[in-house]
C-alpha cells in the first residue's frame, strides 16, 4: 500500500480545509473534460490502418495439409487430441475404401474439429502429429458471435487445394505405399488418378487445374 | 495349502513361498516384480515363443547344494521355481536387462511404426514394454518386411501380419481353449506368419485344390469360408500387439477416448463378466471381463459383438398408441394414460413377460400381474414349453439358491448332457467343460461338433425320447457288463448297453445337465429327477436366456410365488408384504393356455414384455390371438409389433439400466447402468402404470426388491416333482422323420441384429440326416432337402451325419431355417422330408 493511502487511513490525519473539501468531489470531472478534447485512440480495425503480418512462426489457426496429389495427410490417429492440454480437438477416424480414399493408407480423419474457444495455441498438437498433417497458419482473426462458429470443422481446417492438386477422394498413386507418400515420393497427381476422378466425378472443379504429372513421382518408391 | 506344497525362492532379493510348479513369471508377479512378456498367458500352456521374459536364474545343485547359475538367461514363463532358486530379473541383473533389450529390438525389427493408425496403440503391451524394457534407439535401418494388409481371417477378424510378433497366443488359444485350430504358423524363418493354410502364401495351389475337395465335410461359415468357431473373437483381445483387430471396431476410437464399465453379458444364462467400452454415449466394443468362477477371461462372440441390437434403428424412444391402423408416437403421460385405460378396463388379463428380464423387473411383473391385473395367467417362457417343465422348474430351480456351480460342473467326475448342446446353447459352459477335460456323455440324436471336441460320448437318443433313454440309463446302474460277453463277439446292441452301463457308473456323483428343449420331450424332466436319484447324480438346469432363472425366482409362472413357493402356500403376512394385500385369483394359464384363451375370447387383454412372436412355438397362432386382444407391450424395439400392439411403452435395454440377472447357477449377477439414459426399466414403467391405476407396487429402488425377497427367505418345502410317463415313440410313415432342432449360438437372433460380419462368420445352416434316411428320400450330400409340415417348408443342403434312422436335424433360427415360423414345429415333432423338387434331379 502506498504511503499516501496509508496516510488517508490515519485517524490523526489533518482534515482538508473547507474549500478544498468542497471542490474535491468535482476534481474527477477534470479528467473527463480533458479527454473531451484529446485525440481519440480508437482503431477502426480492420477497416482503417495497416497491420504488419505476424511473424512467420506465429501460432495462428490450424490447417490440415494435403499431399501434392491432393490426398489428405491426416490419418485420424487422434494424437493431436491426446496431446491437447485444453481438450480443444475432437477427431473420429474412418477407414478408406477403394471408392472413397481420402488419405494415404488405410485410415483417415472422418471427423475433425478444433474448438477455438478452448484452444490456447500452444502448438502441442503440431508436435504430436505423426504425418505433419496438422500445422499452424499465422491467421489470428478468430472471432464469431456464437459458440458454434468458433468450432472449426474439417472442411474449414483442410488446406485449400494448391495449384495442380486433385480433390480427394481418389486412389493413391499406383504402386506407392503410405510410407512412400510420407517420404515425399509424390509430387502431384498421376494420370491414373486424374482419370479416376474424371470417371467418378466428371464435374469436379479441381479437374480443370489438375495437371497429370509426367512422372507423378520423385525418384520412385523409396 | 500345507507347507510341503510350497517352494521358497528368491526373486530380486525378495524371499517368496509359492505353490510347487509355479512358473517363475507367476512367482515374480506374487513378489510384485513385473517381467515383460508377450506369449505368456496365465490360461494358456507355456510355449516360450517370444523370449521377452528372459531372466537370470541360479539354483542349488550338487551334493552341497551350492548355488549354480544357468549359463544363459532363461525364459521365466516356461520354467518353474525350485527350492532355493535365485532369480534376478531385469531390475537386478545386467545380463537379464541386456537380454530383454536385445529381444525387444529383435521383435521390433519387422514391426511397423504404424502405432498412430493401429487400434491397439495406447493399450499395447508391445508399446508399453518397448518403452519400459526396450532400447531407446533401434540400430535397424534396413527395410522392414511388409505384407499386403489386412488379411480377413473371418468376416469379423482381420490380421495385419506385419504387426505380428509370432507369440502364438492366438493359435494356442484356438487349439487349447475352444479346440477350433483354424489358424497356424506357416512358412519358416523371416517369412513365418500366422494364417489359415493360405495356398497362395504356401505356394501349394495344386495341393490346396485337392484339399478343398476332400474337406467338403468341413464346416463352412455363411460366407463360404471355413468356420472359425464361436469364440474366435477372444484372439483379438489376447493379441499383445495390433495384429488381430475386429472389422467392427477398426479405426472407431483410441483407447483414451473410451470409458470402460464392468458389467454382465445379456445373451446367455451364464451371464459372463464383460467390459463395455463407450465413447460419447455410443458403445463401441465389448471385451471379456475377468471372472475366474465363470467365464475366466473368455466370452462367446455373441457376447462380444452382439450389442448393436440395443441401439438398432427400430429402437423405441417414445410411447406408441394405436390410432386406427397405425401406431402413433405420443408423450409419456399420454402413453401411460392409454396403457392404464387398456389395462384398467380388462375383464380378464394375461401377462407374457418374456425370458430376458432382470430379477427386479421380473418381480415388478409378478406383483403387477397379481396385485394390479388380478391374474395368475403369467408365463415367462417365450418358447416351446410344457406343464411338466413348469412343475419341474418350480420343484427344482425356483428358490433353490445356488445349486451346482460352473466350477463344480467342470470338476464333476462325469457330466451327462440331456437336451442340451453345450457349445451352441451353453457357450462358456462348453469352454469350461473342455478346459477341465470333464468326462462328458450326451443324450442327443448325434455327436455334434461341440460334443466331439469335448471328447464326449454320445448315447444316441431319438429327439423326444429322452425320458425312456434316461430310464434305461438309470436301470443300467450297477456293474458294467464285460464287453463282448456274448459268444458271437460284441454286437452293436452290446456296445450300446456297455456304453449305457459305463455312463451310469460314471455318473455316480456326477451332474446331469438339462436343457430347454426337454420341454418338448414329454416325461424327460420326470425321468431326469428319478435318474438323478437312482444314479446319485446332481441335477442342473441350464436355460438359454439370461432372464429365465430370475423369472423363476420372481414367480413368473402360474401358481408360483417368489422364492419357489406355491402362491397358495404364502401366509397372509407374506402375501401382504409382496403383493400389498390378500390375493383372490383364479387358477392361471401358461403360454399355450393363454394363447388358446385369447383366441377363445376368454382373455381380452395381454400385457407383453420383450416378446418376439417368432420365438413362440406356433407364431401365427400367437399373432392372430394378440391381434384379437387388447395388447400393452413394454418393448425395447418396435419391429414387427405394429400389427398387434395397442399401446407400446419403450423400456431400457440392459446397457441403459441397472439390475440383476440370475445365471443358471443361481448366482446373482448385478450390473450397473453403463450409459447415461432417460429410458426406464420395465420395473419403473410398471410402477408408473400401477400408480395410474391407483396401486403402489412397493418396489421403489432396486434394493427394495432384494429386501422383500430376502425377508421372504427360501421356501420351506419344495414343490412336488413332476411324474409324467414317457409317451410311445411316434410311428413314422414313408417320407416322414423326427425333427431334431436347437439354436446355433450365432444365428438370426434379434440380439445379433446390426452385426452382419458376425452373421457371415456363423456356421452355414445344414440339414443333417444319416445316409439311409437320405437315401430313402433320394437325397445325397450337398443336395437340397425340403423339410415340411402342414404349415410350410424349410429347404437346406444335406449333410450326411451319424444320426439315428428317421431323424432330421435343423438349426432352429438360422438363415433360411426359421423352424418355428416355417414349420410351427419343435424338437421331437414329426415332419415330412423330401429331396427338394427340381434341385438336383437333373443330375445323373
Amino acid at each position: 500500500m502506498s504511503s499516501r493511502s496509508l496516510r488517508r487511513l490515519d485517524p490523526a490525519r489533518k482534515q482538508k480545509g473547507f474549500i478544498a473539501s468542497g471542490v474535491a468531489p468535482w476534481a474527477g470531472f477534470g479528467v473527463t473534460l480533458r479527454t473531451f478534447f484529446a485525440k481519440p485512440v480508437t482503431e477502426q480495425y480492420p477497416f482503417k490502418g495497416k497491420y504488419p503480418p505476424p511473424f512467420p512462426r506465429y501460432h495462428g489457426r490450424h490447417q490440415l495439409n494435403r499431399y501434392p496429389d491432393g490426398l489428405e495427410k491426416c490419418v485420424g490417429c487422434e494424437l493431436c487430441a491426446w496431446a491437447c492440454p485444453a481438450d480443444a480437438i475432437f477427431v473420429e477416424a474412418g477407414a478408406n475404401t477403394a471408392e472413397e480414399q481420402y488419405s494415404a493408407g488405410e485410415r483417415y480423419g472422418r471427423v475433425y474439429q478444433i474448438n477455438y474457444l478452448r484452444c490456447i495455441f500452444c502448438g502441442m498438437c503440431i508436435e504430436a502429429c505423426p504425418t505433419r498433417a496438422l500445422t499452424m497458419t499465422t491467421f489470428y482473426e478468430l472471432a464469431a458471435p456464437n459458440r458454434e462458429d468458433m468450432i472449426y470443422t474439417k472442411d474449414e481446417l483442410l488446406a485449400p487445394l494448391a495449384d495442380g492438386m486433385l480433390a480427394a477422394p481418389h486412389p493413391m498413386a499406383e504402386g506407392l505405399s503410405d510410407d512412400d507418400y510420407y517420404s515425399g515420393a509424390v509430387t502431384g497427381p498421376t494420370g491414373d488418378q486424374v482419370e479416376w476422378v474424371r470417371d467418378h466425378r466428371p464435374d469436379d472443379p479441381s479437374l480443370a487445374a489438375a495437371r497429370p504429372h509426367a512422372t507423378g513421382l520423385k525418384g520412385g518408391p523409396a | 495349502m500345507s507347507a510341503e506344497d510350497l517352494v521358497t525362492c528368491s526373486i530380486d532379493g525378495i524371499e517368496i513361498a509359492v505353490p510347487k510348479n509355479t512358473l517363475i513369471i507367476r512367482a515374480a508377479e506374487e513378489a510384485g516384480v513385473m517381467i515383460p512378456r508377450f506369449c505368456d498367458h496365465p490360461l494358456l500352456a507355456p510355449v516360450a515363443a517370444c523370449r521377452q521374459c528372459l531372466v537370470d536364474v541360479a539354483s542349488p545343485a550338487g551334493p552341497e547344494g551350492k548355488l549354480r547359475a544357468f549359463p544363459k538367461p532363461q525364459p521365466a514363463c516356461a520354467m518353474t521355481v525350485t527350492p532355493g532358486m535365485v532369480v534376478n530379473t531385469q531390475l537386478t541383473s545386467a545380463a537379464a536387462k541386456t537380454a530383454q533389450e536385445q529381444v525387444a529390438e529383435l521383435i521390433l525389427i519387422n514391426h511397423p511404426l504404424d502405432c498412430p493408425i493401429c487400434d491397439k496403440g495406447g493399450e499395447c503391451p508391445l508399446q508399453n514394454q518397448a518403452m519400459s524394457t526396450g532400447r531407446s534407439v533401434s540400430r535397424f535401418t534396413e527395410k522392414k518386411n511388409t505384407f499386403p494388409k489386412p488379411l480377413a481371417l473371418t468376416a469379423q477378424i482381420l490380421l495385419d501380419r506385419e504387426r505380428c510378433v509370432l507369440c502364438q497366443r492366438c493359435t494356442r488359444f484356438a487349439a487349447q481353449i475352444p479346440g477350433d485350430p483354424f489358424i497356424a504358423l506357416q512358412r519358416r524363418g523371416v517369412n513365418q506368419q500366422i494364417g489359415r493354410f493360405d495356398a497362395s502364401v504356401l505356394g501349394v495351389a495344386a495341393v490346396a485344390d485337392e484339399a478343398a475337395d476332400e474337406a467338403e465335410g468341413d464346416v463352412l461359415a455363411v460366407d463360404g469360408t471355413p468356420f472359425a468357431g464361436y469364440f474366435a473373437g477372444n484372439i483379438i483381445q489376447i493379441c499383445p500387439v495390433g495384429a488381430l483387430t475386429s472389422a467392427e471396431y477398426r479405426f472407431r476410437a483410441r483407447p483414451f477416448d473410451l470409458v470402460s464399465t464392468a458389467t454382465v453379458a445379456e445373451h446367455d444364462s451364464t451371464c459372463s463378466a464383460i467390459r463395455v467400452d463407450y465413447r460419447r454415449g455410443q458403445v463401441l466394443r465389448r471385451l471379456a471381463g475377468d471372472d475366474p468362477e465363470l467365464n475366466q477371461e473368455w466370452i462367446t462372440d455373441k457376447d462380444r459383438f452382439g450389442f448393436h441390437w440395443q441401439t438398432a434403428p427400430d429402437r423405441l424412444r417414445r410411447p406408441l398408441v394405436r390410432r386406427g391402423d397405425d401406431l402413433v408416437e405420443v408423450s409419456w403421460p399420454e402413453g401411460l394414460a392409454a396403457a392404464a385405460e387398456v389395462l384398467g378396463s380388462a375383464k380378464r388379463a394375461a401377462v407374457l413377460p418374456g425370458g430376458r428380464l432382470t430379477l427386479e423387473d421380473a418381480h415388478a411383473y409378478a406383483v403387477f400381474a397379481r396385485a394390479v391385473l388380478k391374474t395368475d395367467s403369467i408365463d415367462f417362457r417365450a418358447r416351446p414349453s410344457s406343464p411338466e417343465e413348469a412343475q419341474f422348474l418350480a420343484h427344482f430351480a425356483a428358490g433353490a439358491g445356488t445349486g451346482v456351480s460352473l466350477n463344480e460342473l467342470a470338476a464333476a467326475p462325469a457330466v451327462l448332457l440331456v437336451g442340451f448342446e453345450a457349445e451352441d446353447e451353453g457357450g462358456i459352459v462348453y469352454l469350461r467343460l473342455r478346459e477341465a477335460g470333464t468326462t462328458v456323455y450326451a443324450l442327443a440324436p448325434f455327436a455334434s461338433r461341440g460334443l466331439a471336441r469335448l471328447g464326449g460320448t454320445l448315447l444316441p437318443t431319438l429327439p423326444g425320447a429322452e425320458a425312456s433313454a434316461l430310464a434305461k440309463l438309470s436301470d443300467a446302474a450297477g456293474p458294467v457288463p464285460e464287453p463282448g460277453a456274448s459268444a458271437k463277439g460284441p454286437t452293436s446292441a452290446d456296445a450300446v448297453q456297455t456304453l449305457t452301463a459305463s455312463a451310469a457308473a460314471a455318473l455316480a456323483g456326477g451332474v446331469i445337465v438339462l436343457g430347454e428343449r426337454l420341454a418338448t420331450s414329454p416325461g424327460a424332466y420326470s425321468a431326469a429327477v428319478a435318474a438323478a436319484e437312482r444314479l446319485g447324480a446332481k441335477l442342473v438346469w441350464i436355460p438359454r436366456r439370461a432372464g429365465e432363472r430370475a423369472a423363476l425366482e420372481a414367480g413368473l409362472l402360474p401358481g408360483l410365488a417368489p422364492g419357489g413357493r406355491a402362491l397358495g402356500d404364502l401366509t397372509e403376512a407374506e402375501t401382504t408384504m409382496i403383493f400389498g394385500g390378500p390375493l383372490d385369483l383364479e387358477p392361471g394359464l401358461d403360454l399355450p393356455g393363454i394363447v388358446a384363451a385369447v383366441r377363445a375370447g376368454e382373455i381380452d387383454t395381454v400385457l407383453v414384455g420383450g416378446l418376439e412372436l417368432v420365438d413362440l412355438p406356433v407364431p401365427p397362432a400367437a399373432a392372430t390371438a394378440l391381434k384379437g386382444a387388447k395388447v400393452v407391450a413394454l418393448q425395447v424395439r418396435g419391429e414387427g409389433i405394429s400389427p398387434w400392439a395397442d399401446v407400446v411403452l419403450p423400456v431400457a435395454p440392459p446397457q441403459e439400466k441397472a439390475g440383476t440377472f440370475i445365471n443358471w447357477e443361481g448366482r446373482l449377477r448385478p450390473f450397473p447402468q453403463v450409459l447415461t439414459s432417460t429410458a426406464l426399466s420395465d420395473g419403473k414403467v410398471l410402477q408408473a402404470l400401477a400408480a395410474k391405476l391407483g396401486f403402489t407396487l412397493g418396489i421403489g429402488e432396486l434394493a427394495t426388491v432384494h429386501q422383500v425377497l430376502d425377508r421372504l427367505g427360501p421356501a420351506g418345502r419344495r414343490q412336488p416333482a413332476p411324474a409324467v410317463a414317457p409317451p410311445e415313440a411316434p410311428a413314422l410313415g414313408a417320407g416322414e422323420a423326427l425333427l431334431s432342432t436347437w439354436h446355433q449360438l450365432v444365428d438370426d437372433a434379434a440380439g445379433l441384429d446390426g452385426e452382419p460380419r458376425l452373421a457371415a462368420s456363423a456356421p452355414a445352416p445344414k440339414a443333417r440326416l444319416n445316409a439311409a434316411t437320405a437315401q430313402g428320400v433320394g437325397a445325397r450330400a450337398g443336395d437340397d432337402l425340403q423339410v415340411s409340415t402342414a404349415a410350410g417348408a424349410v429347404t437346406l443342403p444335406v449333410v450326411i451325419d451319424d444320426l439315428p434312422n428317421g431323424v432330421v436335424h435343423l438349426p432352429t433360427k438360422s438363415p433360411g431355417s426359421w423352424v418355428r415360423v416355417a414349420l410351427n414345429a419343435a424338437n421331437g415333432d414329426v415332419v415330412r422330408i423330401a429331396a427338394s423338387s427340381g434341385a438336383k434331379e437333373a443330375q445323373p
